[in-house]
């Protein structure tokens, strides 16, 4: 893949968690697939060890995205509006079987009553090439802010 | 202002009410600072934070940079975060370890035992400036219960132990899952804030009365997961039969049996087939140390416990470490961590991480719906002028045992809150 491959994908990707196609979005993952969002002050971790906020296997991760399109998911209902940034993207390696990107975000999370979170940071991904489709087998977003703080909860996809 | 009624309590009429301005008003706040705060013991940290001579955490408590640290004879340390000369804090940095803090501002710098040992320029100051009287100050009492550590910034406060009272068996049922008697705090913190008072963190912590309407997506989850979640017995809302106890000083409990899993020691399929045998020796190792008994009552029930006024220990899903402090009527900052027990497996302890990952912290499937009901709280309040009460009465007509579900525990805290909060 080249660098404008993964900018496509990740654009792609990003307009999906955007616009809420979280079933749409989860096709773009493998059946082994990891999300994680370490704890701000644990960022180079392993969550069998350390808390994280967020280390979902794809089963909890599905489980996930269930819930959010549940009007009972409270913290995301109505959803927030989010707007997705990203930029500095970098291929870090590359063989044939995957390819291990880095790149900035800056995600912009408005709810009702004028709350607003600017959720900034880097993503980690790794991307396998399956059939020749890119899949993300793992996703991390690490989140810059010392403390999670006034940014409350990581209740939607990062 | 003061003479106003802030807590109804008439058990005779069944009634019970708090006044919605304890959440608003700027002024409660302040009588909270000085009259809760700086009177009760108030947790600054756990002892595994700090293991080896030099190591230190700073935060804030009550408002204060503390710094938590072991000493160059290897014990634990409270220290005020404070420079004894200008006022500068000596240590910025999260966590590590020091030969000790010097102030970057003029350069006064302290051993790791908090004495003042190097003064730039030391001649300049008068005769008598006497090094030994500038140390590191320390709150006026510091103790230790079972690996947690308490201050208190009332020199006359009664000793820890006693201010403990009933909350000191509950804390033992945490501590006693560890086979080597000591817990610890696993690396990485959740640090949050929740614009929202910071009693209603205290009620939302240990009421079950909440669980089945704001948490409906985590229990459908937990079923679809495979955890058999049992219908609720007759004129019960939860799927387990639990009881809220009063536990003196203003300590009060829900204590449940387990229905959700429990590192130690209750597998359920969301843990996966291969954690099985991981889990069953846990709980062999349970009954073989404490017995029968002991270790179905630690390993089969869930406990809320409230450590008057802002530690909650969550020994349920996994065991959580909480604690929060008002930055604001309506705003508070929380901190979480996650305890095992010292010297646990690593699949014992991914384990516990993961199970604490899917109810607790401001990523999991819960929490955040937590965050959301008390901010919304929050705002209902405004209206306080025209709806000037909120109704905790539940239970209060029955005798003997209060079900989790019930709010003698929520009254309980309410009761000792107002109680301190006069007694100024």
């Amino acid at each position: 893949m080249t660098r404008q491959d993964v900018e496509d994908f990740l654009y792609r990707e990003a307009a999906l968690l955007d616009a809420w196609q979280l079933d749409d979005w989860l096709e773009l993952l493998t059946d082994d697939a990891q999300y994680r969002v370490p704890s701000n002050d644990a960022q180079g971790g392993d969550p069998k060890a350390t808390l994280y906020l967020i280390a979902d296997d794809i089963q909890r991760l599905r489980g996930r995205v269930t819930r959010l399109k549940d009007p009972q998911a409270h913290a995301e209902f109505p959803h927030s509006r989010t707007r997705r940034l990203i930029t500095n993207v970098r291929i870090v390696s590359a063989d044939e079987r995957a390819v291990h990107v880095e790149c900035n975000f800056a995600v912009h999370r408005f709810r009702r009553d004028e709350r607003v979170g600017q959720y900034v940071g880097r993503y980690r991904y790794t991307l396998r090439l399956t059939g020749g489709e890119p899949r993300i087998a793992l996703r991390e977003a690490i989140l810059d802010a010392h403390e999670l703080a006034s940014l409350g909860a990581v209740s939607f996809i990062l | 202002m003061n003479d106003l009624l802030l807590v109804l309590n008439d058990p005779d009429r069944f009634d019970f009410r708090v006044r919605r301005s304890a959440m608003v008003d700027p002024a409660v706040l302040e009588r909270e600072r000085r009259g809760i705060f700086d009177r009760c013991w108030i947790y600054a940290g756990h002892e595994s934070e700090a293991r080896a001579p030099g190591d230190f955490v700073t935060r804030t408590i009550c408002g204060r940079p503390i710094l938590l640290a072991r000493d160059s004879a290897g014990a634990i340390r409270v220290f005020l975060n404070v420079c004894r000369h200008r006022g500068a804090v000596v240590c910025r940095e999260r966590s590590g370890n020091a030969r000790g803090y010097t102030c970057f501002y003029h350069g006064w710098s302290y051993d790791r035992d908090g004495r003042l040992d190097g003064v730039p320029g030391e001649t300049s100051y008068p005769p008598g400036f006497d090094r030994s009287q500038f140390g590191l100050m320390s709150p006026p009492r510091v103790d230790v219960y079972r690996g947690f550590v308490f201050v208190n910034f009332d020199a006359n406060a009664m000793p820890l132990a006693d201010y403990l009272a009933g909350a000191k068996e509950y804390i033992d049922l945490v501590v006693d899952q560890s086979p080597t008697g000591e817990m610890e705090i696993i690396r990485g913190t959740q640090e949050y804030a929740i614009r929202a008072n910071w009693k209603l963190l205290v009620e939302n912590s240990f009421d079950d009365y909440h669980l089945m309407s704001t948490h409906s997506t985590w229990l459908d989850y937990m079923k679809r997961a495979g955890v058999a979640i049992p219908k609720p017995a007759k004129g019960h809302l939860m799927p387990s039969h639990g009881v809220g106890k009063a536990l003196g000083n203003g300590h009060a409990v829900i204590d449940n049996e387990n229905f959700r899993g429990r590192p130690v020691a209750k597998w359920i399929p969301p843990y996966g087939e291969e954690a099985k045998a991981e889990i069953e020796r846990l709980r062999a190792e349970l009954v073989q140390r404490l017995g029968e008994a002991r270790a179905r009552r630690i390993a089969d029930t869930n406990r809320n416990l409230l450590v008057f006024p802002n530690l909650m220990l969550n020994d349920g899903s996994s065991v959580t470490v909480r604690t929060f402090h008002p930055a604001g009527p309506d705003r508070m900052e929380v901190t979480a961590w996650a305890l095992g027990p010292k010297g646990e497996s690593a699949k014992a302890r991914a384990i516990r991480l993961d199970s604490f990952l899917t109810f607790y912290g401001p990523g999991g499937l819960a929490t955040p719906d937590d965050i959301e009901a008390l901010e919304s709280v929050q705002q209902g309040l405004a209206t306080w002028r025209e709806v000037p009460w909120s109704v905790m009465t539940r239970g209060m007509a029955k005798e003997g045992e209060q079900l989790n579900t019930d709010e003698l525990h929520l009254r309980e805290f309410w009761i000792w809150w107002d109680r301190y909060l006069k007694a100024q």
